[in-house]
């Protein structure tokens, strides 16, 4: 979304790359000043960076900059690692600070609280007590300055500004600990005798154990985005570029489209590119999961972020910097990591209201006290009120949704399968029925010519021939396989005149003034062609699992020509693991009905549709969903785009990393359906989780508000300390975050 | 006694009045763009304005380094930005048509709104 407004008149920073003198200076203001749009521009040349004015786009700075033989960059779109880096820093260093709050708040807080325990009631009768209280008030009151200060701070702002947040109650709560206790101690004749108590220890506790919990839910926060580190970690720093014959070690931000890249054996593919010269193998499994090496040589796309094994390549760059499929990869992750599904939307509306209910219970709770308490009842209201405030904890609420989310997500893309947001995770979760296609998706898509029956013709050469060339018109797989194997056996093509695709028959064309068809049985009796017996050679052949089309020539069937579409390896063992989720598998196919049969049940499916239209797969799934099932569909993409918007989860199937991963809902990176199973055990885990994480913030919450305003009190005599609430809130946050931790451990592949 | 219960039930009116039915004032971007600071728990403006059918820039400053404030997120036009400490993020929203957009962080805590007009 960072699409720059041409009309905006505005300041903008760039980095400029290759400024090695100050007389670069002058040259690249004139160039950006000539700019249309710009009103200013300067540069420092101390950090190599201009700020110009003006409204313009960051992209024709950039031109303007290079026009004149340097490289720039916008700035704030610097690096990923750096920001990266960055952000660990500043986590660590609040990390510290928190830490140190915590000791300062403990410090004094501890020795109190064990004082409480060992003497026993902390209560304000001489004078010499209120002295020391008055000393230990005073120490208190430097916690909150110094290890609190964020809490009130945060707390007043939100106030002035009408809401409410954590910190509201925080401060509230040990807010009201304290002035109850100063009250007793400047002037304990305000309150009876019995309630005559203070709460400092309260407070520091309560201080120390938040910012604990905080200091810890950091840590913890930071396992939750590994695998997007991960992802970034990928990303070459640096790339060796062929310019003028020489090898230029650069940035792999200067790198340029069209540059030709180096790259040597256990280097990182730095850019997206085709192979140019060279031969090796790549392994590709950091993104797409497929554990085997890719051959890659001459006319071979190869990725950024992937790792050459073997050999020397040289490739030219043809997509850089945001655009190569690494960085879009991290992009989507990004953005599904921080959607949320529907499951987290009635705990965000409850967040919204949650902090001023809990303020009007904490006020009920006190009043129900302090009108049917026993005494004293003043003493028994504050505590009563100040524990309902700490131990109502917003946050566990809130963070319940989004923390599974960002591990699951970027768990999911670890195994190379690519969530597109909350929504699709979820409901991937709850598929009931997997539609699945035929072609390139249980099958390889690459097919080849397996039998030629002759019928009327004479020889195979002449029907390959023949065959060919009316296919080579043809943009279907199987045309391609015919084309393909006419052409491996060094058959020349003749040219065709009048070609006409039928959809869902075949096809028809002109040849050397012969009149050629070619296609299935629905074809051959549109067109009143005899095909006697040969119907049941068809057959026969399609029971093999192979596809036979008729071939016509001047209106006599010529011969059979059967092709195979092999079935993926994996294919089998992943359709299983469905099965065994309870999903019913369906295949679609525009195959004739017999060679369906065979796939279908070579793969272990029982439910297929064959010979249907490719604009009929978009109706299978509506009929699927009108029988009330959450219906996945699984294809490449192109073809069936209706059918895989419709469904409720559309899964994208790629072969390698040449995916639009913008296009479906859940894109899977390897051509194994692997992926299927592997993604619907990781949204399931996630949903599981998330529930799970729901479950103990409502039950806390729940629960734990009428606990500490004391409602057990009139039957067993207990009332909840605030320190226990303070622990107890520091502490739900911290679970939330480590429950949804424990997903970085599940194992896909097991389920 | 009396006085104290009604002292508690106007503190809980006052508490009902101020953050649910008081309506806090609204800040209109001009220009096109419009600085947001983050910090202590509240986007400052939190409340923005924002005139249909023309896209507008907001730049989000955080000056809060707990990692709360760290995500932006924009469910509605589906955008999740990640805050960089003591640093400008622009977000570049495109054009709007009429209504109300909420834009918060991952916990809810920090909470603003667009009023698109």
């Amino acid at each position: 979304m960072t699409v720059t407004n041409p009309e905006t008149e505005s300041t903008q920073q760039l980095i400029i790359e290759g400024a090695g003198c100050a007389s670069c200076v002058g040259k690249i203001e004139r160039a950006l000043k000539a700019t249309q749009g710009v009103d200013s521009a300067e540069m420092n040349f101390a950090d190599r960076t201009v700020s110009v004015t003006g409204s313009v786009t960051a992209e024709a700075l950039v031109k303007a900059v290079e026009s004149v033989g340097y490289n720039a960059k916008p700035l704030d779109d610097s690096g990923a690692i750096d920001a990266l880096s960055e952000k660990e820093e500043a986590d660590w260093a609040y990390y510290k600070k928190l830490m140190r709050d915590m000791t300062i708040a403990l410090s004094l807080g501890v020795p109190l609280m064990i004082y409480s325990i060992v003497v026993g009631e902390m209560t304000v009768e001489s004078n010499l007590e209120r002295l020391s209280w008055l000393i230990v008030g005073v120490l208190t009151f430097g916690v909150m300055y110094f290890s609190g200060k964020h809490f009130y701070l945060g707390a007043w702002k939100s106030l002035k500004n009408h809401s409410a947040n954590m910190d509201t109650l925080i401060a509230l709560g040990t807010g009201t600990a304290w002035l109850y206790s100063m009250v007793v101690v400047f002037i304990p004749d305000a309150v009876p005798l019995m309630a005559r108590h203070v709460y400092f220890e309260a407070t520091a506790m309560i201080i120390g154990l938040i910012n604990l919990g905080l200091a810890l839910e950091i840590k913890a926060r930071g396992k939750t985005s590994e695998a997007i580190k991960r992802l970034i970690g990928l990303q070459a720093k640096t790339a060796t570029v062929v310019r003028d014959s020489k090898d230029v070690q650069i940035a792999i931000e200067q790198v340029l489209l069209n540059d030709v890249v180096k790259v040597k054996p256990g280097e990182k593919i730095p850019v997206d590119g085709i192979v140019v010269d060279g031969h090796s193998s790549i392994d590709e499994s950091m993104l797409t999961g497929e554990p085997m090496p890719v051959e890659k040589s001459e006319q071979d796309e190869v990725v950024a972020g992937t790792l050459n094994k073997s050999g020397l390549l040289l490739f030219k760059a043809t997509r850089v910097g945001k655009d190569t499929a690494l960085a879009r990869i991290i992009n989507m992750v990004k953005r599904a990591q921080n959607s949320k599904p529907p499951i987290g939307r009635l705990a965000d509306v409850i967040a919204a209201y949650f902090v001023p209910v809990v303020m009007i219970i904490s006020i009920l709770s006190a009043l129900a006290w302090l009108n049917f308490g026993p005494e004293p009842a003043i003493a028994f209201a504050v505590v009563s009120a100040t524990t309902v405030l700490i131990i109502a904890c917003p946050c566990a609420l809130g963070l319940a949704t989004p923390m599974s989310v960002m591990v699951g997500v970027g768990k999911a893309a670890e195994a190379g399968v690519l969530i597109r947001n909350g929504e699709a995770l979820q409901a991937a979760s709850k598929i009931t029925a997997m539609v699945l296609d035929k072609t390139g998706t249980i099958t390889e898509g690459a097919p080849s010519v397996t039998d030629i029956v002759l019928a009327n013709a004479s020889d195979e050469q002449s029907v390959l021939q023949l065959a060919a060339s009316l296919e080579s018109g043809s943009e279907h797989p199987l045309a391609q396989a015919i084309v393909e194997s006419a052409l491996a056996q060094n058959i020349e093509l003749f040219n065709i005149e009048s070609f006409n695709a039928i959809t869902g028959y075949g096809v028809e064309a002109k040849c050397d003034e012969k009149a050629l068809l070619f296609g299935n049985d629905k074809l051959m009796k549109r067109e009143n062609i005899e095909l006697t017996d040969f119907t049941e050679q068809a057959q026969s052949l399609a029971k093999e699992a192979k596809t036979p089309m008729y071939f016509a020539v001047d209106g006599e069937l010529a011969a059979i020509i059967a092709v195979a579409d092999p079935i993926k390896s994996d294919s089998i063992s992943a359709i299983k693991r469905l099965q065994a989720n309870n999903i019913r598998v369906i295949m679609l196919t525009g195959d004739n009905r017999e060679t369906a049969a065979a796939v279908a049940k070579k793969a272990g499916i029982r439910e297929f549709y064959a010979e249907v239209l490719p604009e009929d797969k978009a109706n299978k799934v509506q009929a699927l969903q009108d029988n009330n099932e959450i219906v996945g569909m699984t294809g490449d993409g192109i073809n069936d785009a209706p059918a895989l918007a419709l469904a409720d989860v559309g899964f994208a199937i790629g072969t390698g990393t040449d995916v639009a991963i913008e296009s479906a809902d859940i894109t899977l990176m390897r051509g194994s359906l692997h992926g299927l199973a592997d993604a619907i055990a990781v949204s399931k885990a996630t949903l599981r989780n998330i529930k799970q994480n729901l479950f103990g913030a409502f039950v806390y919450n729940v629960a734990g508000i009428p606990f500490a305003a004391g409602v057990l009190y009139p039957f067993f005599g207990i009332l909840l300390s605030p320190v226990i609430a303070g622990a107890a809130m520091a502490f739900s946050s911290l679970t939330v975050v480590s429950n949804a931790n424990r997903l970085r451990l599940f194992k896909a592949k097991e389920h | 006694m009396m006085i104290i219960n009604l002292f508690g039930f106007l503190l809980i009116a006052l508490i009902i009045w101020w953050f649910w039915l008081y309506k806090p004032k609204q800040t209109t971007v001009n220009n096109h763009e419009l600085l947001i600071e983050v910090q202590n728990g509240v986007y400052s403006p939190s409340v923005i304005q924002v005139p249909a059918n023309q896209p507008v820039t907001l730049k989000f400053l955080r000056k809060d380094e707990s990692p709360c404030a760290e995500t932006l997120l924009l469910p509605a036009l589906e955008i999740s930005k990640q805050l960089s400490l003591n640093t400008v993020t622009q977000v570049t929203l495109p054009s709007l048509s009429p209504g109300e957009y909420q834009f918060h962080c991952q916990m809810q805590m920090y909470r603003g709104v667009l009023k698109v007009v």
